[in-house]
């Protein structure tokens, strides 16, 4: 597994629940305005989202270079098609529900299919919008991404992620989704991580079961593998951000040589990351499985309320491993 | 039926006249490319066995004016990012597309005839990563004004004299993002951005006033805030005479109405919804390259 370990910190001391909280828009939009000011081609593409991708001081600092379509997401993935061909790199920022729902036929055949330079950056995904209900969360987009060719889909789980994930994307020629979470969450990376596109991250070393995560919800496997260790149960914690091309090589290796697997998303239980790992596991190694998501249209509640009812506080995570490999 | 061979490929080759030609002798290079082009396209469909030809035919006068006599590309200048674009939004008549792209040399005509047979890269509707001289992989309608729109854009931010023209069907814009996309091209002032509108009147199965109307289609354009031209989209004269002039209006993207029919000039396929996709039988095949070599003495032999 060493070589899926790109600089994890070697034990986490103090719990990673104690650690301050982020909103990675935060980190997202430094990002994008360093990128922008090394590199001209950069712009942003917005569907009235200038206030919720919190890109007020990058329209301040590059007025011409944020371009707002108004309230049209077709049109807005379109103009990103039509930009990427005239050599801009665009970055669509915009609600995720929305960016990937209404403009689904335009992220498969204007970017996908078209192979366009072009960068979607799904902003306050999962249940994010929390108590604005079903219409507002965006627990389908990993499904919907997934079933498209050519479009790598990154999931960060924290700022430094996200950041890392924002400036890979920028160097690469082709089209990119990025998940950018609005619900705080504590930072799990180093500070010098480097993202690797389709690589896993062994976050916790561990062979009786394996939890893999991704975005808001991977440190919460990771305090669900403290809670574990507690009782003398080694958990491996895989941060998976890279949701397709999938770690192929670390999802077998975890099937083989733990007990189970248990995946953990803030994501519709149907086709998005547990689906990816059960599609690899049942092909190469099967083994048994827990798929932690979002099964329905979820009812009134904030996030992080939602998540702990779907069996994603850290004491869900890790009651499904136990009853996994009991 | 005989397939598609490499013998049904007898398109002479053109190229764009210099600008110092006289106007009409430029207009007569034009209807003969397009005559040409008809022709192959006629082939390509029979011998295909599949195709849009009727969408063809009313869109080919507009294609051969604009890769014949307006378009600052060439085969030579095709990865050159100050060219100017074309767009075909209406995906499906890629057929009339490839034809004129050969004809111009931007595809090599023996790729004729691999058009639709497995794993060519001349599939029903274009693929821009396949076919050299294609911008965008169209098929799915309402797509291509936009994309047009984000590449008016880029050349804005670039400060580029490089235009953009795209080219929609009319039952095609009642596609809502469409409007969407005028909206933004009136918004940021893309008065290098020409938007053709094949108004042929007809869709899939029946005319666009029974199915959802489109009219007044110049006083919604215009109420957009684009600059409107209404032309003969099979008169050259007139096609060339306002694609090469726009923009017509300051500041104000140019909106051109061209008046067609689907399957024009072939008598039995003229304004008929039947040709959307119909196939020419051998007969029709014959009886139709004979009404286009009818047109111009200089006709190709089948």
């Amino acid at each position: 597994m060493s070589g899926h370990d790109t600089g994890a910190p070697e034990s986490i001391k103090e719990s990673v629940a104690d650690r301050p909280r982020h909103d990675c828009r935060d980190a997202y939009v430094a990002a994008l305005a360093e990128l922008a000011h090394d590199d001209h081609r950069i712009v942003g593409v917005v569907n009235d989202s200038v206030g919720s991708s919190k890109l007020d001081a990058f329209k301040k600092a590059f007025p011409d270079r944020l371009i707002n379509v108004g309230i049209a997401e077709q049109d807005m993935v379109g103009v990103a098609a039509g930009l990427a061909n005239g050599g801009r790199i665009p970055f669509v920022s915009a609600a995720s529900c929305f960016l990937t729902g209404r403009a689904l036929e335009q992220i498969k055949a204007d970017v996908a299919y078209s192979n366009r330079n072009v960068k979607l950056c799904g902003m306050s995904p999962g249940m994010a919008y929390g108590e604005l209900g079903p219409t507002h969360h965006s627990i389908e987009d990993i499904a919907w991404l997934r079933a498209i060719d050519k479009i790598t889909i990154v999931v960060p789980a924290d700022p430094i992620e996200t950041a890392a994930a924002m400036r890979w994307a920028a160097k690469i020629d082709g089209p990119a989704f990025i998940r950018v979470s609005r619900m705080s969450v504590p930072k799990v990376y180093p500070e010098d991580y480097a993202f690797v596109p389709g690589r896993a991250v062994t976050l916790r070393d561990g062979d009786d079961v394996t939890l893999i995560s991704n975005g808001t919800v991977l440190w919460r496997a990771l305090v669900a593998a403290e809670q574990l260790a507690d009782e003398g149960i080694a958990a491996r914690v895989i941060s998976m951000p890279t949701v397709k091309p999938l770690d192929v090589d670390a999802v077998v290796a975890a099937a083989s040589e733990t007990g189970g697997i248990v995946t953990a998303e803030e994501a519709t239980t149907a086709g998005g990351l547990g689906g990816a790992v059960a599609e690899t596991v049942v092909q190469n190694h099967p083994v048994r499985m827990k798929i932690l998501g979002v099964p329905e249209f979820a009812p009134t509640g904030s996030a992080g309320f939602l998540l702990d009812r779907y069996g994603m506080s850290a004491e869900g995570i890790a009651d499904a491993a136990r009853a996994l490999i009991s | 039926m005989t397939t598609l061979a490499p013998e049904h490929v007898t398109m002479p080759i053109f190229s764009q006249l210099p600008p110092y030609v006289p106007r009409d002798q430029r207009i007569a290079h034009l209807a003969e490319a397009a005559r040409q082009i008809r022709i192959q396209d006629l082939k390509l469909v029979h011998y295909a066995g599949a195709g849009h030809i009727g969408g063809d035919f009313s869109a080919i006068d507009i294609l051969a004016t604009l890769y014949g006599a307006v378009l600052d590309v060439t085969p030579g200048t095709i990865d050159d990012p100050d060219r100017d674009r074309f767009i075909l939004s209406k995906g499906h008549v890629a057929g009339a597309l490839y034809t004129t792209l050969a004809a111009f040399g931007f595809l090599r005509q023996e790729e004729l005839a691999t058009f639709l047979k497995p794993l060519s890269a001349l599939n029903g509707h274009p693929n821009r990563n396949k076919v050299r001289g294609v911008e965008a992989n169209t098929g799915p309608l309402g797509h291509g004004l936009p994309i047009a729109v984000g590449h008016a854009l880029s050349a804005k931010l670039d400060v580029s004299r490089r235009r953009t023209y795209v080219l929609t069907g009319d039952g095609e814009l009642q596609e809502g993002s469409n409007w969407e996309a005028m909206m933004a091209a009136s918004h940021y002032e893309l008065d290098r951005l020409t938007v053709i509108v094949d108004r042929n009147r007809l869709q899939q199965g029946a005319t666009t006033r029974e199915t959802n109307d489109l009219d007044p289609l110049a006083d919604k354009a215009a109420a957009f805030g684009f600059a409107v031209v209404e032309v003969n989209g099979h008169d050259h004269g007139e096609l060339f005479d306002v694609l090469s002039a726009v923009p017509f209006r300051p500041g104000k993207p140019t909106f051109v109405i061209a008046h067609t029919h689907k399957g024009h000039p072939i008598s039995f396929m003229s304004n008929n919804a039947a040709w959307h996709h119909k196939v020419p039988s051998q007969a029709q095949l014959e009886q139709a390259l004979d009404e286009l070599a009818k047109i111009h003495p200089k006709a190709a032999p089948a």
